[in-house]
């Protein structure tokens, strides 16, 4: 689904992700975890197409998309949930999840998915005509991955969906990312909250000051006496 | 004579002018953060192309003149948003991460192009806008002599409403309006929903550009006369009624605009009396006695008009930089 060969990603001069290697296959639940400023967003905004990629390859779906931009990877089935949500907080909720069907042009099926959408947070149902800005934090989370969902991603990338949530929000939010993946979705979650995330991935990676250090199975590295130690706040 | 009503009339006619231009500005600074000061020649081309049109096909051809008079619009609004278009794409997009004084500077010198190509293609001479359509004054006030009103100013204020509700609809009810507004607060996460940018700041300075051919039709015939040079202090004046109303502000602009008008036309209409150095004969013994020869000693007269415009502009600039419907530019996302 995706391969990330050697990907090196800088802001000017500096040097933020350095020499990369990532693969998600299709219909896997991917995690890269990492300390802050270790470069997971870089890592996502490169993906995209939001930064220009200095050296290396992004494979998507069999083709080298290394310097798509954005809006065109968006129609061949990549979403981004980028940090912060990035909600549109002077648009209605409606209107920020129209502009995540926005590729879309089956009416019908984006009128079922909306509803789809508002079964998942029935929050947003009922402050649908209200602008995004108004939403509480959690609120915008849903929102944001509500939006992701109504563009019918093939390959979903979220950052840090947990950020600044309270501990009930979170459980609701990874329950959501469990159900996506469910439905057959791809996804490739960047996370602080390393325990979470390594506990509902197949496979996870981790990366330090733009590198990838470690990298398996969820499970076996939840045991690892270094990830123990530097990610999930335990003795070594 | 009626003046207060009949300035109130003058001004809505000539702020509905404004509003639709002032929106042209609006549109492209909300989005980009630009101000397009060659827009005000954007509006001097679409009165310029419906002059040639008009004066081309009312030559004997026996086309209903109201035929005439739409397919100069008709002619005037792809000319514009072609010009619009090339504006955005040749000049304003390369420099759109350049520090802000460069598309600045550049938009005066797209504007000075602009008047010079008019000047080339349409002569330095005022041009006479052709009289196709007899104006009808009505009365509106009970007695005679009092406030008028004619069909070129109902067809101006009407065709402006019109256009304002088109303008509303689209931007507020459509997904290429919402896509512009999304993209006027974060193009970024825009792009991340799949929105061309590029595509939809072009769309936005071509639609401004389609107003703007549309408000040069109704200068046109309003005054009747087009000048190479006409684009400029109209282009100003929308400018202040945007910045009056806030800018980047769709509301703001149609608001500004309608109050600039009615504040220029009270003003002209009333500066003369105001201004007039007769009001002040009780103080002074020889002034009375210059004044009951000729009671009229005016300063400023309705030619002083333009001022206020700007007078308008300046106030705003110090006391709600913001303008009436702006939010603090801050509150954007
Ligand atoms: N716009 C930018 N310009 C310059 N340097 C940047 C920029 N954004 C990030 N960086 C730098 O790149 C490095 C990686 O940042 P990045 O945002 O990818 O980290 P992160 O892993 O997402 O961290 P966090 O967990 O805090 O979100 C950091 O050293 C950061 O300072
Ligand atoms: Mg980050």
């Amino acid at each position: 689904m995706l391969v990330l060969s050697r990907l090196e990603l800088a802001y000017g001069g500096i040097q933020a992700v350095k020499g990369i290697d990532i693969v998600v296959d299709q219909g896997e639940l991917v995690c890269l975890v990492g300390a802050n400023g270790a470069g997971k967003t870089t890592t996502l905004k490169g993906i995209c197409g939001l930064l220009p990629v200095k050296a290396g390859t992004i494979v998507y779906r069999g083709e080298n998309v290394t310097g798509s931009p954005a809006f065109r990877l968006v129609r061949q089935g990549l979403a981004l949930v980028p940090e912060g949500r990035g909600v549109f907080g002077g648009l209605t909720i409606e209107e920020n999840l129209a502009m995540g069907a926005y590729i879309r042009t089956d009416r019908a099926g984006v009128a079922a998915d909306v509803e789809r959408v508002y079964a998942l947070f029935p929050r947003l149902k009922e402050r649908r005509r209200q602008t995004a800005g108004t939403l509480s934090g959690g609120e915008q989370q849903m929102l944001a991955m509500g939006r992701a969902i109504m563009s019918r991603p093939k390959l979903l990338l979220l950052d840090e969906p947990s950020m600044g949530l309270a501990p009930l929000m979170v459980q609701k939010v990874f329950e959501t990312i469990i159900a996506v993946a469910r439905e057959g979705v791809t996804i490739l979650l960047v996370e602080q909250n390393a325990r979470l995330a390594l506990e509902v991935s197949h496979r996870g990676y981790v990366m330090e000051s733009g590198e990838i250090t470690l990298a398996g199975e969820a499970r076996a590295l939840l045991h690892d006496p270094k990830v123990r130690a530097a990610y999930l706040g335990e003795a070594a | 004579m009626d003046t207060f009503l009949q300035q109130i009339i003058n001004g809505l006619t000539l702020g509905s002018v404004y509003a639709i231009v002032a929106l042209g500005y609006t549109m492209v600074y909300g989005i980009i953060q630009l101000i397009n000061f060659a827009h005000g020649e954007v509006v001097m081309i679409g009165a310029m192309v419906a002059y040639s049109t008009i004066v081309a096909l009312s030559g004997g051809t026996g086309l209903p003149p109201a035929l005439v008079l739409a397919s100069g619009v008709a002619a005037a609004i792809p000319v514009c948003m072609a010009v619009g278009y090339a504006l955005e794409r040749v000049a304003y997009r390369p420099l759109r991460h350049a520090p802000r004084l460069a598309p600045l500077i550049t938009a005066i010198g797209l504007s000075i192009i602009l008047q010079h190509l008019a000047l080339i293609v349409w002569s330095r001479n005022p041009l006479p806008y052709p009289q196709i359509i007899a104006t009808v004054t009505y009365q509106i006030t009970a007695t005679a002599g009092g406030a008028t009103i004619t069909n070129v100013q109902i067809a101006i204020i009407g065709g402006s409403l019109a256009t304002m509700a088109l303008l509303l609809f689209l931007v507020y009810r459509t997904k290429l309006g919402i896509a512009m507004r999304a993209v006027a607060q974060n193009q970024q996460v825009a792009g991340l929903m799949g929105i061309d940018i590029n595509r939809v700041i072009s769309l936005t300075f071509v639609i401004g550009a389609g107003l703007a051919a549309i408000a040069g039709v109704m200068v046109g015939s309003y005054y009747g006369i087009a000048h190479y040079q006409m684009g400029f202090i109209l282009g100003l004046k929308a400018f202040s009624a945007a910045v009056l109303g806030g800018i980047g502000n769709l509301g703001g602009a149609m608001l500004g605009g309608l109050l600039l008008g009615i504040i220029e036309a009270l003003g002209a209409g009333y500066v003369g009396d105001l201004t007039n150095l007769c009001n002040l004969s009780g103080w002074s013994t020889a002034l009375a006695q210059r004044c009951a020869v000729d009671s009229n000693l005016t300063l400023f007269g309705s030619n002083y008009q333009d001022v206020f415009a700007f007078l308008v502009l300046i106030a705003v600039l110090v006391f709600r930089p913001s303008g009436l419907l702006g939010e603090r530019v801050s509150d954007r996302a």
